[in-house]
């Protein structure tokens, strides 16, 4: 008879091995630092993304929206190919680098709607959230370039800035940029 | 504030509230009553010029932002005596009624013209969106389409 030992030696190295293997493999899937803190920021994060001012320049069609009740822009303004209008009807030409305090234009420098890709409108939290750490879809931001984008850029900042008569994100201005930090120092967990 | 700009090709000084729409520094401050008022809300387009080669509704655009631009109004589009291509149309065409907003409608269309030179139907509706009370539409589409042969003709 034969001795079944070494076949039982090698099983139980290969199974070592194995869990040792998944072991290596949850440590580099797993994103450092605290998961729920990470998840916490993303929730309030999306407060921001799913407030309806926010959702207006971030049409998943090629029609901007105004107001809190997200009519269709004036005047059938529409996306054109580089998201700041049509060739004779371009957003730059009312739209200029501050808010107009006469005429109540709003403005911030780049004026611009949000690539069709970043659209938010009619996705649910988890496809939000998925777009937003795709870079086929997030303009090939990386989590720092995220970070970046909605922590300094001029656009997003005027949100909360958006002059006489129009509502401002739900979070304020502070606790929404340490969200985004908490967000992405921990992982930058989306689900 | 003081605002150096120049409009029609002519350099201008003028010392206006910052925040004065461009549409009064036209008409009322340098007297030229081409560019017109209508709903004061950047919707209809009757106060149409150019600001640096873009169509600008200059009733909601604030004069500060004019500073050390170029201006075109509709009495600058004329070219010594020879009509722009887009005015010699909407006479071709006949196209106003009561003639109140074409001014805007040729600034946007000579504009638009700079822009695609020869604009579809589609083109043509989703640029020129002024607003004409007399419901003059159909000719000026006929004149915009006059004005792109007219174009070629000149070229």
């Amino acid at each position: 008879m034969k001795s079944t030992y070494p076949i039982c030696m090698a099983f139980g190295l290969v199974a070592i091995l194995s869990l040792t293997s998944m072991k290596d493999q949850k440590s580099i899937d797993e994103p450092p630092g605290d998961r729920e803190k990470s998840l916490t920021g993303l929730r309030t994060m999306l407060k921001v993304f799913k407030h309806q001012r926010c959702m207006n320049c971030h049409p998943t069609d090629d029609k901007p929206r105004q107001g809190d009740d997200a009519h269709i822009h004036l005047f059938s303004v529409q996306r054109g190919i580089d998201n700041k209008g049509l060739p004779a009807m371009r957003c730059g030409t009312c739209h200029q680098n501050e808010n107009n305090a006469s005429a109540n234009v709003p403005g911030a420098p780049h004026w611009s709607l949000a690539p069709k890709t970043m659209g938010w409108q009619g996705l649910t939290d988890e496809q939000i959230a998925s777009n937003l750490v795709d870079k086929l879809k997030n303009g090939n931001r990386s989590i720092e370039q995220l970070v970046e984008h909605m922590t300094r850029d001029s656009l997003v900042q005027w949100a909360w800035a958006p002059g006489a008569g129009r509502s401002i994100p739900p979070v304020p201005q502070k606790e929404f940029h340490e969200a985004v930090k908490t967000w992405a120092q921990n992982g930058a967990v989306i689900k | 504030m003081k605002l150096s700009f120049k409009i029609n090709n002519e350099p201008k000084t003028v010392d206006v509230p910052d925040n004065m729409p461009l549409l009064w520094v036209v008409r009322d401050v340098l007297g030229m009553k081409g560019t017109k008022f209508g709903c004061g809300q950047a919707m209809c387009g009757a106060c149409t010029l150019h600001v640096n080669g873009e169509a600008v509704r200059s009733c909601s655009y604030a004069a500060k932002f004019a500073e050390g631009k170029n201006i075109t109004t509709i009495e600058g589009l004329i070219s010594g005596d020879k009509l722009h291509a887009v005015q010699q149309a909407w006479l071709d065409e006949k196209v106003p009624q009561c003639g109140y907003c074409q001014p805007g409608f040729i600034m946007a269309t000579a504009n638009l013209l700079e822009k695609i030179p020869t604009p579809t139907d589609e083109e043509i509706n989703d640029n020129i969106t002024n607003i004409c009370r007399c419901g003059t539409y159909y000719r000026v589409r006929k004149a915009i389409h006059r004005a792109v042969e007219l174009n070629k003709v000149n070229l």
